[in-house]
C-alpha cells in the first residue's frame, strides 16, 4: 500500500491529532470526517492508513467506518440524494421517495446502502431524520433541502437542477 | 486466596488482597460481611450462589454489555441528617430502586442490599435471555458448544421456553475462518467481547474487533488479518456459546462423552494445569485447568494441540526383540528375562543410558537405581532449548529437567559427547534409551549399529528403536501416573486418563520390571510405594507423598540441588 498525501492534507492530519493528546486513538473520527472530505470516500487504504497513523489495529478503524452509516466505502456519484426515513417521513412516503429517485436515476444496490447510478451521476441513500418531520416526506440533495417530496412528477422537477 | 506476586493477568476481579477491609451487605434478605471492593457477580459466588453472567470474567476488564446479571439493588436510608435509618432490628433500612442494576459492574458498598431472585431479578433475566436468542439461528442440535454452552444452559434455566420473535432473522457468517486455529459462527455470537479483550488485555494483540452496527454487529479480523496468537485458542474456551470453535476440536466429540482427568501439559517446563479430555483410548482435547500459581486460565496452543501423536497408527502395542536382525513381536516375560540377561553381560564402564527431561520424577529414580546398581558411569538426558515468550511457554521444552537434575540422572547433555565417543572408541557397548531418539542426541546411525545391545523404551518408532535389540512398548503423558517437576520448582502430579495401547505398559511399570530382572531389586508395587521411596531419599521431597502433591502441586525449595 502506498498512498501519497499533499503535504497540506497531512499537516491538516497531524494538527487534528494534537487535539487529543491523552490518546491518539480519539483522534480517529475526525482523522475519518478530514479524509472523506477530501476524498469523499475511506477506502481500504485509508483505513490502514490512519491505523497505523493513530497506533492501533486496523480493525479498531474498520469498525467506527462501518458503525457510523455516514462514511462512505465507495466513491458516490456526483449528486447525492439522502431520503430520509425516519419515522414521520417512513409514514408519510420515505420508501417511495427512495424508491422512485432510484428509478428516476437508475441508481442501483441494496435499499440498506448507498444506490448508485452506472454512469456515476447520482447515489441515493437513506439518512435519519432531517429535522422538517411536520413537511416528511423530505431529502437533500447535496447541501439543499426539499420537502413533501410527494410524487413522481416534484422528483422529475428536481432532478432536471442536478445534471 | 492470596495473590501471587506477579500475575500474569492485567485484571484479577476475583482475587482480593488479603487486608481488604469487610463491608456489611444485605444479601437477599440476610446481612453478611464481604470484602469491600467485590462486584454482586462475586458476591454472590462468595456465597455459592451463582448470578448468570456473559460477558464479565474474572481476568478480563469489567465490559457490562451482556446485561445478564441484573439484580435488584438497594442503598441505606438516610434522614434528614444522612444518618441511616434503622429499622426494629437495629439494621439499616434499604431504600430499592426501581431499576434493575448489572452486578458485574457493581461493587458492594456498606449497607448495600441485594436481591438477585426477586421478581423484578427474575424476570429480567428473563427479558435478557429472550433479546439474546433474537437473532440466534437455534441450530444447537449441530452446534459444537453443546453440553457447555452457557445460552443453552441460561435458557433453559432463566428463560422461557418459547420465542415470540417473528420477524426475519439476520444472518451472518456462519464459519468464517479467524485464524489457524480458529473458526467463528458469527450468528452464535452473543457479543460479549470476552474473545476482543482477552486478544487486547491479556495477549496485546487487539487484532479482533465489532464491526457493522446494531443487530449486524459482527466479531471479526480486519480483512486480509487472522487472529494466529499462539494462545488464541483460550478464546475457544472463553466463548460462552458456540461462536468460537477450534478447528481441530468441532466436531471430533461431543463434550458429555468426555473423560476429564486433571494432569499437566508436558509440551515445556512450565507445566500448564489441563484437563485431559478422553473417551475409551483417545484423547481428544485438553483445556487449561485453573492454577493462579503456574498458567492462571490458560495455555498455549503448541501445548493443547500436541496430543494427536498419543493416537498415532504407529504406536508400539507389544514388546520386541531382535531375532536374526528382524524385530519380532513377544511377550513382555521374554522381552524383561531376555533383556535383563543381556543387560548383566556387560560391566557399568561399558553401559550408557540417555534418559530424558520427559520422564516422571518416579521414572527418573527408578532409572537412577538402576544407573547405581548397574554402575552405569555415563548417563545423561537430551537438554531441549526452545523460544521461550514472556507469557507461558518456556525456553525449556522439557517439562521436568529440574526433576532430571534433582534425581541425579542429567548431566544437562555434558555427558553425550562422551558417549559417542564412548561408542566409537568400542568402550560404550550397550545403551539404554528412555523415551528418546539417541540420533537426536547427537549419535549417528552407523553408531548405534556397532552397539551390541540397545535397549528402547519409548511409545513410537524412531531411529533408535529401528536399531534396538529390544524394544519395550511405554505409554505417553496421558496414559501414566507420576509427577513433574516445572522450571520454577513445583512439583505437580499426572493422571492417567487411559490405558496406553494394546499390551503398552505405564514407563515406571517397565523399569520396575526391567530393574527386577537386571538387579533383581523389586519390592515396588504401586506408584504411590514408588513416590515414598523416594521422598524418603530426595530431601528436597521429604514429607511429600503423590497425595500431598494434590490437584495444584506444592512449591519445592531447591537452593540446594
Ligand atoms: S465470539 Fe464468543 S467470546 Fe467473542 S464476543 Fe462472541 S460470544 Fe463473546
Ligand atoms: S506453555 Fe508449556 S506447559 Fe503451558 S501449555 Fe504451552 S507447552 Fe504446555
Ligand atoms: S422524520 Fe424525516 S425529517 Fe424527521
Ligand atoms: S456479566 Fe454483567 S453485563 Fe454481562
Amino acid at each position: 500500500m502506498s498512498i501519497s498525501l499533499t503535504p497540506d492534507f497531512e499537516k491538516k492530519l497531524d494538527e487534528a491529532i494534537t487535539h487529543y493528546p491523552v490518546s491518539k486513538r480519539s483522534a480517529a473520527l475526525p482523522l475519518l470526517h478530514l479524509w472523506q472530505e477530501q476524498f469523499g470516500y475511506i477506502s481500504d487504504e485509508a483505513i490502514e492508513f490512519i491505523a497505523k497513523k493513530l497506533e492501533v489495529q486496523s480493525i479498531h478503524i474498520l469498525e467506527l467506518v462501518t458503525f457510523y452509516p455516514m462514511f462512505r466505502r465507495e466513491p458516490i456519484g456526483k449528486h447525492h440524494i439522502k431520503v430520509c426515513r425516519t419515522l414521520s417521513c417512513a409514514l408519510g412516503g420515505a420508501h417511495e421517495a427512495h424508491a422512485c429517485m432510484k428509478k428516476l436515476t437508475g441508481a442501483q444496490g441494496d435499499d440498506h446502502g448507498p444506490c448508485t447510478s452506472p454512469d456515476g451521476k447520482y447515489t441515493v441513500e437513506y439518512v435519519e431524520c432531517l429535522a422538517s418531520c411536520g413537511t416528511a416526506p423530505v431529502m437533500m440533495i447535496n447541501e439543499e433541502f426539499y420537502e413533501n417530496v410527494n410524487s413522481e412528477e416534484k422528483a422529475k422537477e428536481l432532478l432536471k437542477k442536478y445534471q | 486466596m492470596s495473590m501471587s506476586k506477579t500475575s500474569i493477568n492485567p485484571f484479577n476481579h476475583d482475587v482480593m488482597p488479603d487486608n481488604t477491609p469487610l463491608v456489611n451487605v444485605n444479601y437477599n434478605g440476610k446481612w453478611i460481611q464481604v470484602p469491600k471492593g467485590l462486584n454482586v457477580v462475586e458476591v454472590t459466588q462468595s456465597q455459592g450462589e451463582f448470578l448468570p453472567h456473559y460477558c464479565y470474567h474474572e481476568k478480563l476488564s469489567i465490559s457490562g454489555n451482556c446485561r445478564m446479571c441484573l439484580f435488584e439493588m438497594g442503598m441505606p436510608k438516610m434522614d434528614a441528617s444522612r444518618q441511616p435509618v434503622l429499622d426494629a432490628n437495629g439494621k439499616p433500612e434499604i431504600a430499592w430502586m426501581p431499576r434493575p442494576q448489572i452486578g458485574c459492574a457493581t461493587n458492594v458498598t456498606e449497607g448495600m442490599g441485594i436481591r438477585t431472585n426477586s421478581p423484578l431479578a427474575v424476570d429480567c433475566r428473563k427479558g435478557v435471555m429472550e433479546f439474546l436468542l433474537i437473532n440466534h439461528p437455534l441450530d444447537c442440535p449441530i452446534c459444537d458448544q453443546a453440553g457447555e454452552c452457557k445460552l443453552q444452559e441460561y435458557a433453559s434455566e432463566y428463560g422461557s421456553g418459547e420465542s415470540r420473535f417473528v420477524e426475519d432473522k439476520i444472518k451472518k457468517p456462519k464459519h468464517f475462518d479467524l485464524g489457524k486455529n480458529i473458526v467463528i459462527d458469527d450468528e452464535r455470537c452473543i457479543l460479549c467481547t470476552r474473545c476482543i479483550r482477552f486478544a487486547r488485555e491479556v495477549l496485546d494483540d487487539d487484532v479482533l474487533g465489532i464491526v457493522n452496527r446494531g443487530g449486524n454487529n459482527t466479531v471479526t479480523c480486519h480483512p486480509g488479518k487472522h487472529f494466529d496468537n499462539e494462545y488464541s485458542l483460550n478464546t475457544v474456551d472463553l466463548c460462552p456459546v458456540g461462536a468460537l470453535t477450534s478447528k481441530d476440536f468441532r466436531f471430533k466429540m461431543r463434550v458429555w462423552f468426555l473423560k476429564e482427568t486433571k494432569s499437566i501439559c508436558t509440551s515445556c517446563g512450565t507445566g500448564c494445569n489441563v484437563t485431559i479430555g478422553s473417551r475409551e483410548q483417545t484423547v481428544y482435547r485438553l483445556t487449561p485447568r485453573h492454577n493462579e500459581e503456574v498458567n492462571s486460565q490458560w495455555m498455549c496452543d503448541t501445548g493443547r494441540l500436541n496430543i494427536h501423536y498419543l493416537s498415532g497408527e504407529d504406536r508400539f502395542t507389544r514388546p520386541l526383540s531382535r531375532v536374526k536382525g528382524e524385530l519380532y513381536e513377544t511377550s513382555w516375560e521374554d522381552v524383561l528375562r531376555q533383556a535383563g540377561s543381556r543387560l548383566k553381560t556387560f560391566s557399568g564402564k561399558q553401559i550408557s543410558l540417555l534418559a530424558s527431561g520427559r520422564m516422571t520424577n518416579e521414572e527418573l529414580f527408578l532409572t537412577k537405581t538402576l544407573i547405581d546398581e548397574l554402575q552405569v558411569s555415563l548417563y545423561d538426558i537430551l537438554p531441549r532449548q526452545g523460544q521461550g515468550d514472556k507469557f507461558l511457554r518456556s525456553a525449556d521444552l522439557n517439562p521436568n529437567s529440574i526433576g532430571a537434575s534433582l534425581l541425579g540422572v542429567s548431566n544437562d547433555g555434558k555427558n553425550l559427547q562422551a558417549i559417542k565417543s564412548g561408542i566409537q572408541s568400542g568402550d560404550i557397548r550397550a545403551l539404554l534409551v528412555l523415551q528418546e531418539d539417541a540420533t537426536e542426541a547427537g549419535l549417528s546411525v552407523e553408531e548405534l549399529s556397532k552397539l551390541e545391545l540397545i535397549i528402547y523404551v519409548g511409545l513410537a518408532p524412531n531411529a533408535t528403536a529401528k536399531a534396538a535389540h529390544f524394544v519395550l512398548p511405554s505409554a505417553g503423558f496421558t496414559e501414566k501416573h507420576g509427577s513433574m517437576i516445572n522450571v520454577k520448582g513445583r512439583v505437580q502430579r499426572l493422571n492417567q486418563a487411559h490405558l496406553p495401547p494394546g499390551r503398552a505398559m505405564d514407563d515406571w511399570e517397565i523399569l520396575r520390571d526391567l530393574r527386577s530382572a537386571t538387579t533383581g531389586g523389586n519390592g515396588i508395587h504401586t506408584i504411590e510405594d514408588l513416590f515414598r521411596s523416594m521422598s524418603a531419599k530426595v530431601p528436597a521431597l521429604a514429607g511429600l507423598t503423590l497425595n500431598k502433591i494434590g490437584d495444584h502441586g506444592v512449591q519445592l525449595s531447591l537452593t540446594a540441588k
